[in-house]
């Protein structure tokens, strides 16, 4: 297991419909998401557990290229990671952002 | 025109549960941000989920108050931790205070998380007793298995504890796994590679015909919705009288199927005409096919 923790500075975002959501499940090439709208003035924060050590800078790409893509502000990202490929992991992340804006349960 | 299937055995956990209870109604229970994880799989050096995989909750169904729970099969195999069941126990003992219409259980499981060990063995005791203590007051608790991991181990006996089983075909319930038994007993008593074999020894349709599913519905989420309330009006009494019956037809079934070495002799033995083309069947040519014999052999 390998802990990573990344933090954005956040941009202004939409006041979301729901306070947290969760997408996807703990199970092989798969993870979930946690994204919970809090206090963190403005910036953003990303915890990663995964099960796959050593890949610190793939995640790093990701979520910059997630940040970069959305506009967000006051969340906390926790995942759970069994081995989803990047393209999963955006997959989710968008996912998750959908559901949190959305109120989609 | 032909409202589309959602398909159970594809949905998560978290999908059969928004699709079981009306819209919007589900109020979880300790849920993901509350990070109530699993104590021992982070020792062993494993991923956690952050609700342990089982989301446990109030709801509505059709507007009656209804509790429920709903493993997550993805979530090592739905595998009853300690922190998992004690989240199913709480469940059923807080059913016992409010006294909902009735509990219903989305149950995907291979039974007990081996890497718990012994907390998972007796969280599986505890919601043993739990769901006897419900029954007891008289709450109806129906469970729904039709999950790609099938309900097996400990779970299995929850399930036919409970007063009703729905299942579809793909919902497989047993106590020791196909693969547990190939492992114990070899490859000759059991493949469990051929799914053929498998699916007519613990399949729904099966079970259906033995009695022990009181419900087969098609891979459909409304299906499922649909016999879940049907049969939450449906309690069976947990008294002497109801275990004797059921001491009887067990006692039957071994008298009269006793020396059957496959499901489908079983299946000509109930009189079902050819047999052989059940498993080929789709639910509603099924259920046709089987209901004479299925009343002719109402205990």
């Amino acid at each position: 297991m390998e802990h990573l923790e990344f933090d954005f500075p956040g941009r202004p975002m939409p006041v979301p419909a729901r306070a947290q959501v969760i997408v996807g499940v703990v199970s092989s090439g798969n993870l979930e998401v946690l994204m919970e709208k809090v206090s963190l003035n403005g910036s953003c924060h990303v915890n990663v557990d995964t099960v796959i050590t050593g890949f610190g800078r793939i995640w790093q790409a990701v979520l910059s290229d997630f940040f970069a893509r959305h506009a967000l502000s006051d969340v906390r990202i926790s995942i759970n990671d069994v081995g989803a490929t990047p393209a999963v992991v955006g997959l989710r992340l968008v996912q998750a952002l959908e559901d949190l804006q959305r109120g989609v349960s | 025109m032909n409202a589309a299937r959602h398909s159970y055995y594809e949905a998560t956990a978290r999908q059969r549960l928004a699709a079981l209870l009306d819209a919007g109604s589900l109020h979880e229970f300790l849920g993901p941000a509350a990070r109530v994880t699993s104590p021992h799989l982070p020792v062993l050096g494993l991923p956690v989920a952050f609700d342990d995989g089982v989301i446990v909750g109030r709801g509505r169904l059709e507007g009656q108050p209804v509790l429920a729970a709903a493993q997550e099969g993805g979530f090592l195999g739905g595998a009853v931790g300690e922190v998992h069941g004690a989240k199913i126990t709480g469940l059923l003992e807080r059913a016992l205070e409010e006294k909902p219409q009735g509990v219903l259980l989305l149950l995907e499981s291979g039974g007990v998380r081996l890497h718990e060990a012994n907390a998972g063995l007796i969280a599986v005791s505890e919601i043993l007793r739990a769901l006897l203590a419900l029954r007891a007051a008289g709450i109806p608790v129906v469970a729904l298995i039709g999950g790609a991991y099938g309900c097996f181990g400990g779970m299995g006996i929850v399930a036919c504890c409970c007063d009703a089983i729905v299942m579809s075909e793909n919902g497989r319930l047993g106590l020791s796994g196909p693969e547990v038994i190939e492992t114990v007993a070899g490859v000759e008593e059991f493949d469990s590679r051929d799914r053929a074999l498998v699916w007519r020894t613990v399949g729904g349709k099966h079970r259906y015909l033995l009695g022990e599913a009181q419900r087969l519905v098609a891979d459909d989420l409304a299906e499922f919705r649909a016999a879940a309330r049907e049969l939450l009006r449906a309690v069976r009494p947990l008294d002497l009288a109801t275990l004797e019956a059921e001491q009887a037809c067990l006692a039957e079934r071994i008298a009269r199927y006793g020396d059957c070495a496959d499901a489908q002799d079983v299946w000509a033995r109930l009189g079902v005409q050819q047999p052989e083309r059940l498993p080929l069947l789709d639910e509603e040519e099924f259920l046709q096919t089987v209901a004479p014999a299925m009343v002719r052999n109402k205990p």
